[in-house]
């Protein structure tokens, strides 16, 4: 062929799917005093992640309202041996970057370190996560700027929709459900941070997950910092039970009277990954709203044009899940896009869907789950994604054989069973 | 190192190859040399409406997004004042659905009716989502026009205001791509999971055909030197006051942009840097406070932004700020905190390496900078920034008549 003369552009060239995933496992070893190791040795550059995790120290642990997340942020703002300002000097000084993490169900502090750096940057780890002092005087900024940050979280409609919703879902009482308040930061005290501290971030619960090229002195060097005794390690750790209970009624609405565009939220509390029909909801949400083509994506966004993106979305947590539609629309236009949401729904109750888009949507989902095994940081969340709900492996050997093989009546029956319109919490935050 | 192999197709298609064996994907990143500082100032917010048009079915295929899907793609773009790029990753096996996508594009568009007038709607309603129902969210619809009187800098990618995108008629759209989205207006790097030789055979099959367009020099007016300090104050419903202060700087390639870089890192890079120690930590001015530069192509500006603590007045927090930046004018910085900064970028630089697109990416902005190879020798030059140097330009540009500041005040 002239290699001037065109292709015949019409026609889509041929493709195939890999059959299976190979994915990386991470290989598991104990530290001296008991603490579980994975480590996960892949990519090229000389540098790692060092990410320590404390299951019983999230948000759904704590004692009171945002004492998780400040004991988590605030790790940094002091320690036994360095202040605040010494501390930044040494992790910026050789390059390092810290990234704590505090979600419902644990928290973790993440160290990003070139290998070359790591006998400065380890000891620099553990000091933040053994010797944290929260001083009075950075509690008391740290509290303020977090209040502020908050009030201007506040007059965004997105964000009091999220949180409003699973308000709706969990309960005010429960840490899934609560909403913060202004008060909240008002009653914390810096007491109630470091009780929670030494209780939480101890050796008796935790486990820590490597990634990256992995230097062969790491082992002694996570041994000398982290595999002796901690001097908290025999308190017992905290208990919260508080009860999860649904909000009354499924139209909820908050006004906001400036409001150009209106905030929709609809959705229900359902299962998290370790269900037998969670794999199932992952593929009819896709095919709902969890990527660009998506139905409603089509619908509202491509074809009438209401708004700038709408999607739906699975969440698991340790205790729950629920499942969620999100988007802003202007308000003029409000009425029109929840009748169009439904109308999407119920085509999955009413309409099976065809061969032809259930077999984009499994090659999509392979394709994204191929995305999000790539590179060393992301195997590792594929690891923390199946240890923390007490999976394994086979876990994403099902999830893929279950993309490549449902039929689209089980994916009917699916939404018949999940999502009826009777069940579905509907929240608008905005002008109707 | 990053190693690549570049050609350039018989139409002008500057083609970059980067070969990643450790990942099963492959991505394309196609950069157009199109950004909104080629916009008409009377049709603002034009290249980044077309960005969206390309999603709109190109001339052979209806669709971009369901066959890129079917084969486990996805892809995205964005625009900014300089340029508009476009970027998809997929299992490396199915690497031609992306030349062919991309290929059509380029050829022609749909040009349909009624993409465009859903995709106007759309952009307006990112327009009230981003930039109006957002507290802080005309900031820079703002704050640009202030410092740029000239250069069509003074507008947002989004656009000066909605009447222009809602205006966009389908004779502009074809006379955009046209003049713009031509194979010797655009850079295309693959990379991943591939073969060279696959991708030449590729690159050759669908991007050849293509014809090459008109050249195109670009005119743009040079912003005149700011010669007095500037300053506009508003009232917003917003929860707290906000103070941003941006200066004239110099361009991207110039070789003072990575002394400029490092300045803004010692100002408020990481919890160990000045203006967050001193203006947060030490005087609680303000609650939050960052110095970054934008990255322009052309003269581009410093901008310092901060949020306000309760309480304290404009006239105090900006004066602690010019006292700050001073500060850098008068007294050179240590070895040590030299030292850091450069620590800081190369570990930055390193960790941006990781992943496949992300290099392709890079490759493709740095090959429009001038040579895809200057990605490797960029680590060197903030290596070789000097302290004098630091404070020279500290002193050149970091001056009250070179300052545009907006008050944002917080009305409850």
């Amino acid at each position: 062929m002239n290699s001037t003369t065109s292709p015949d552009r019409k026609l889509a060239p041929g493709y195939g799917m890999p059959d299976q995933v190979a994915i990386t496992e991470a290989s598991d070893a104990k530290l001296e005093n008991g603490i579980p190791v994975f480590k996960i040795d892949a990519g090229s550059q000389e540098l790692v992640r060092i990410e320590v995790v404390f299951p019983s120290a999230g948000a759904a642990d704590q004692p009171a309202p945002l004492i998780a997340s400040s004991v988590n942020d605030m790790l940094e703002e002091g320690t036994v041996n360095y202040t605040s300002s010494a501390f930044a000097e040494q992790m910026d000084y050789y390059g390092a970057f810290l990234q704590t993490e505090t979600t419902l169900d644990f928290s973790s502090v993440c160290l990003f370190s070139l290998n070359k750096h790591l006998p400065h940057t380890l000891p620099l780890l553990e000091e933040l996560i053994k010797n944290a002092t929260f001083p009075e005087e950075e509690f008391q900024t740290f509290i303020r700027n977090r209040k502020q940050k908050f009030l201007t979280d506040e007059a965004k409609v997105g964000n009091v929709s999220r949180k409003k919703f699973v308000q709706l879902l969990f309960g005010d009482e429960h840490p899934y459900g609560h909403y913060q308040s202004a008060t909240d930061f008002e009653a914390t005290r810096r007491p109630m941070l470091i009780d929670f501290h030494s209780r939480s971030y101890n050796a008796k619960a935790c486990h820590i997950v490597v990634s990256g090229k992995i230097d062969p002195t790491l082992d002694n060097l996570l041994g000398k910092h982290f595999g002796n005794n901690w001097k908290n390690s025999s308190i017992q750790l905290p208990m919260v039970n508080a009860r999860m209970h649904s909000a009354e009624g499924r139209f909820h609405f908050v006004e906001k009277k400036d409001a150009v565009q209106s905030a929709i939220r609809i959705g229900r509390v359902l299962f998290n990954k370790t269900h037998p029909d969670y794999f199932g909801m992952m593929v009819l949400n896709t095919v709902l709203g969890g990527y660009f083509g998506s139905r409603l994506m089509s619908n509202i966004r491509e074809d009438k044009g209401y708004t700038y993106g709408i999607g739906s979305g699975m969440v698991s947590l340790k205790q729950a899940g629920y499942f969620f539609i999100s988007t802003e629309v202007g308000v003029d236009v409000c009425k029109l896009a929840l009748e169009e949401i439904y109308k999407e729904i119920d085509r999955l109750r009413n309409e099976p869907i065809s061969e032809e888009e259930l077999n984009l949507v499994r090659n999509y989902m392979l394709g994204t789950f191929l995305r999000s095994a790539d590179g060393p940081f992301a195997l590792a969340d594929k690891f923390k994604g199946i240890y923390d709900y007490g999976l394994d492996y086979s876990y994403y050997k099902r999830y893929v054989s279950t993309i490549k093989n449902i039929r689209a009546e089980d994916l009917q029956k699916l939404a018949n069973k999940y999502l009826r319109d009777e069940d579905l919490v509907q929240l608008v935050v905005g002008k109707m | 190192m990053i190693q690549f192999e570049r050609y350039t197709l018989s139409n002008g298609l500057r083609v970059i190859v980067h070969i990643d064996k450790s990942t099963p994907l492959a991505c394309i990143n196609i950069l157009y040399d199109v950004g909104a500082r080629d916009e008409d100032s009377e049709r603002t917010g034009f290249a980044h409406l077309f960005e969206h048009l390309m999603f709109g079915g190109s001339v052979n295929i209806p669709s971009y997004d369901e066959p890129l899907q079917r084969v486990g793609g996805e892809n995205n773009a964005f625009t900014t004042n300089d340029i508009t790029n476009y970027y998809l990753t997929l299992p490396a096996s199915n690497l031609e659905t992306g030349f062919w996508l991309e290929s059509d594009r380029m050829l022609s568009l749909a040009f349909s009716e009624k993409s465009l007038e859903v995709q106007r709607n759309v952009v307006i309603e990112e327009f009230k989502q981003r930039y109006l129902n957002q507290p802080y969210g005309d900031v820079w619809l703002l704050l640009k026009p202030l410092a740029y009187k000239v250069h069509p800098y003074q507008w947002c990618t989004i656009g000066k205001e909605i009447k222009h995108i809602e205006e966009a008629r389908m004779e502009d759209v074809k006379a955009f791509f046209k003049l713009h989205y031509t194979p010797n207006n655009a850079i295309l790097v693959v990379a991943g999971n591939i073969e060279p030789s696959q991708v030449k055979q590729l690159a050759e099959k669908w991007f050849s055909p293509i014809p090459s367009g008109p050249a195109h020099k670009r005119n743009l007016p040079e912003e005149p030197e700011q010669t007095a300090y500037r300053q506009l104050r508003v009232k917003r419903e917003v929860p707290s006051s906000a103070l941003y202060m941006a200066f004239h700087m110099c361009d991207r390639r110039n070789e003072a942009y990575q002394t400029m870089d490092l300045i803004s890192d010692m100002l408020s890079r990481g919890n160990s840097a000045r203006l967050y120690n001193e203006l947060v930590k030490e005087k609680k001015l303000f609650s939050e406070i960052n110095a970054y530069l934008m990255g322009d192509l052309d003269k581009g500006l410093f901008v310092v932004s901060g949020k306000l603590s309760e309480g304290v007045s404009f006239e105090d927090a900006e004066l602690a700020v010019f006292n700050e930046l001073d500060k850098l004018c008068k007294t050179q910085v240590s070895d040590w905190e030299l030292q850091k900064v450069k620590n800081k970028m190369e570990a930055t630089v390193l960790f941006g390496e990781l992943n496949v697109l992300d290099k392709a990416m890079n490759l493709a902005y740095f090959e429009l900078l001038g040579d895809a190879g200057d990605i490797d020798r960029e680590v060197g030059k903030y290596l070789a920034v000097t302290a004098i140097q630091i404070q020279q330009m500290a002193q050149k540009v970091l001056r009250k008549e070179n300052c545009s500041s907006l008050f944002y005040e917080s009305q409850k």
